[in-house]
């Protein structure tokens, strides 16, 4: 794609206002911003919100920072909402009672709680049936907005309220859950992993794509927290870039089924890295307490092969037909 | 002009549903309701509707996918039973601050636990203050009647509320009884488009829908679904009376059978009335001035206009289809003692919760009922207003 980002940017004005009340260094409105400007300049959109943090800052009655349509109504049930108003789209459409030449798309947030946890259902229906939408999970790897509570997105060892890292037990015991993989189970045409990273170039032309592919498509994105991971607000980006560069978030898309590893490092970091600014993995360096950084690592570089397996497992098979 | 049929409750529903050509239905199967979405189905694969089926995951996604369809402008409705509409509960709230008006085809059914799939009327009770218009039908021609009235009681602006349609599962939804149908055109042309004013879809006024309402708001805007149920009273009967003109066929917040010179009467909803009224009848042939005043209109609930009905009678009883487990009396009870005592007047009134988890309800149980009031009457004394009917006691 040749492209500015830049001029986009510059001609695309934002659809998600300042003025919201997320904290400073949050990645969640990175994230919106960013998928909301891959819209066409001439496209409407109807965005639909978990509860959560995207949704209580962004919208406290009587002010608003969508400029599209916008819905929230529960914690689980996000995909549910677009699902209908998707429904509602197609029907509408059909019958005449929608102008033929306008378009609408239907775009939903969710935080890991709302999307790996409590409305894993209402997500896996919506893709299952294969609504045009796009799902947009902003990960940050626990329940934030209740303080700081575990989720299945949480990586192993971190300490949350929920997992305190205690004398006995030392943090969250069990590795996160890998939904990207979930969804790519749904075999929906578009899954793809990212995060708002240095240029947003990844970002921006994965949100391009799952929102113009026909049908489901399910974006992850990484959206650290700075207040659940501990680390000063302007380390975000730096944060970002090495949960990349360890290979701890790797940035992948599967497009009907096959894997594409985005970006490959050259020299994959040790994951101290990136668990060394965290407060949340303060104790896992601590004298005494190496097994459980060299568990981590085993557990990302086991992953990180598996994906490697994906890519070249899936390629292959499409090159024999 | 109409149509003679022979119909269930369930197929009667649906026939009303395919009717007012609804733009989206969501559902999921839940006895004994299944039948709804499964014979609208047919009408959608076979092109007789324009709808858009959704064939959820689950009842909360039901109701949460016509909140997301009815905000973005489209008309939208579901069918569900017992624990369906338990799962939706949390949606059954926000369906009706949003101010959507869904409509719902109730079949009622015990909520578990333990699991029973036959009917109480436990579900419906268990979402008597969610702002949602309930109606409650005698027999299957009530049911699509009822349906038939809903899109304009419930989309009327000055109502803009969600409202539910019940009847008895089993009992009226899969027994086949004559039923008049009106002509697919008449229904059309009765119903009309839904014309929203305020919808996401609407690209020249993007709306947010469902803030965080905080202290300072959130109040008042609780405030204006009550007026709006208020307001619901007045629509309720103006389109009872278009109907009327339409059909022949009378509707109003209740049905008073033969209660006017009453001196005992039983107050009840859906079809144990149907059972009461032959009850009434058999009484009356042997000068008992037994009378029924039938419940259509639960919420809004017409307090005055019921106390007023009761008031010349020297007892009544109340039954109720759920129990409401608070050792004071079940809800029907409640609402219809509390509007005596608060328009002034005092009637001697006793409660029955009965036909709990599809316990049958015969002829003999309803006589039973009015030989209680009898003696009531004559004893000049209540012992204990709260009773069951048809409780096995060993």
């Amino acid at each position: 794609m040749a492209y500015n980002l830049k001029e986009v940017i510059a001609e695309k004005p934002s659809r998600f206002t300042s003025g919201h009340r997320m904290c400073a260094g949050c990645g969640a409105p990175v994230v919106g911003r960013m998928v909301l400007r891959a819209l066409k300049k001439e496209d409407h959109a109807v965005i639909s919100c978990a509860t959560g943090c995207m949704e209580v800052s962004t919208f406290i009655y009587p002010y608003t920072s969508w400029t599209d349509s916008f819905i929230h109504t529960a914690f689980e049930c996000a995909a549910a909402n677009s699902a209908g108003a998707e429904a509602a789209y197609k029907s509408l459409k059909r019958q005449g009672k929608l102008p033929e030449d306008e378009h609408t798309k239907f775009i939903t947030f969710g935080g890991d709680g709302g999307t790996y946890d409590i409305g894993l259902q209402s997500l896996s229906g919506a893709m299952e049936r294969g609504h045009d939408m796009v799902y947009v999970c902003y990960d940050n790897g626990a329940y934030m907005n209740t303080g700081i509570q575990r989720s299945s997105a949480t990586p192993k060892f971190a300490d949350t309220t929920t997992t305190p890292a205690g004398t006995v037990i030392p943090g969250k015991m069990q590795a996160r859950k890998d939904l990207s993989k979930i969804m790519v189970g749904h075999h929906i045409p578009y899954v793809a992993q990212t995060a708002p990273l240095s240029n947003f170039k990844d970002l921006y032309e994965k949100s391009e794509k799952a929102i113009y592919t026909e049908g489901p498509a399910f974006l992850n994105v990484l959206a650290p927290c700075p207040r659940g991971w501990g680390y000063p607000t302007d380390m975000l980006m730096d944060i970002i870039k090495l949960a990349v560069e360890t290979c701890y978030w790797p940035l992948y898309e599967v497009i009907d089924g096959k894997y594409k590893i985005n970006y490959k490092p050259k020299n994959k970091l040790p994951i101290e890295e990136f668990l060394k600014p965290q407060r949340r993995f303060k104790h896992m360096f601590k004298p005494g307490n190496e097994w459980m950084i060299e568990e981590f690592q085993k557990e990302v570089d086991s992953r990180w092969q598996e994906l490697l397996d994906l890519e070249e497992i899936t390629n292959r098979e499409l090159n024999a037909e | 002009m109409g149509i003679r049929e022979r119909l269930s409750g369930n197929e009667a529903a649906a026939i009303a549903m395919k009717q007012i050509n609804p733009d989206v239905v969501a559902a999921f199967p839940i006895t004994p309701s299944t039948e709804i979405p499964q014979y609208f189905s047919t009408f959608v694969n076979n092109g007789t509707v324009d709808t858009e089926f959704v064939a959820v995951e689950s009842e909360h996604s039901a109701m949460t996918a016509c909140i997301g369809a009815e905000s973005a402008g489209a008309r939208a409705m579901t069918a569900t039973s017992a624990n369906g509409l338990s799962l939706m509960w949390e949606m059954i709230y926000i369906a009706s601050s949003l101010r959507l008006p869904i409509v719902m085809s109730l079949v009622n059914r015990a909520v578990s636990g333990p699991l029973n799939i036959h009917n109480d009327h436990s579900d419906a009770m268990g979402v008597r203050d969610s702002g949602w218009i309930m109606l409650f039908s005698e027999n299957n021609q009530e049911a699509y009647d009822n349906l038939l009235m809903a899109h304009k009681i419930a989309e009327h602006k000055d109502v803009l509320l969600p409202l539910m349609v019940c009847q008895d599962g089993f009992i009226t939804s899969h027994s086949i009884e004559n039923i008049e149908l009106l002509e697919d055109e008449t229904v059309k042309a009765f119903v009309g488009t839904y014309k929203p004013e305020h919808y996401l879809l609407n690209r020249m006024e993007p709306i947010a829908i469902g803030p965080l309402d905080l202290q300072a708001y959130l109040f008042e805007h609780k405030y204006q679904q009550s007026v709006a149920m208020k307001n619901a009273k007045k629509v309720i009967l103006d389109v009872a009376k278009e109907f009327e003109e339409l059909t022949g066929r009378k509707y109003s917040f209740f049905e008073e059978y033969k209660l006017e010179d009453a001196e005992i009467a039983i107050v009840c909803m859906n079809s144990t009335a149907g059972t009461t009224k032959y009850v009434v009848d058999n009484l009356r042939e042997k000068g008992i001035k037994a009378g029924l005043l039938k419940l259509r209109v639960f919420r809004p609930f017409p307090a005055e206009e019921i106390a007023k009905a009761l008031s010349g009678l020297k007892a009544v009883a109340i039954l109720d289809k759920a129990d409401s487990l608070n050792s004071a009396g079940g809800a029907l009870f409640e609402d219809v003692t509390s509007a005596m005592y608060v328009n002034k007047y005092q009637v001697t009134m006793c409660n029955y919760i009965y036909g709990i988890g599809g316990r049958d309800v015969s002829a003999r149980d309803i006589e039973s009922v009015y030989t209680d009031l009898q003696k009531i009457v004559s004893d000049g004394n209540l012992d204990n207003p709260y009773r069951y009917l048809g409780l096995r006691e060993n």
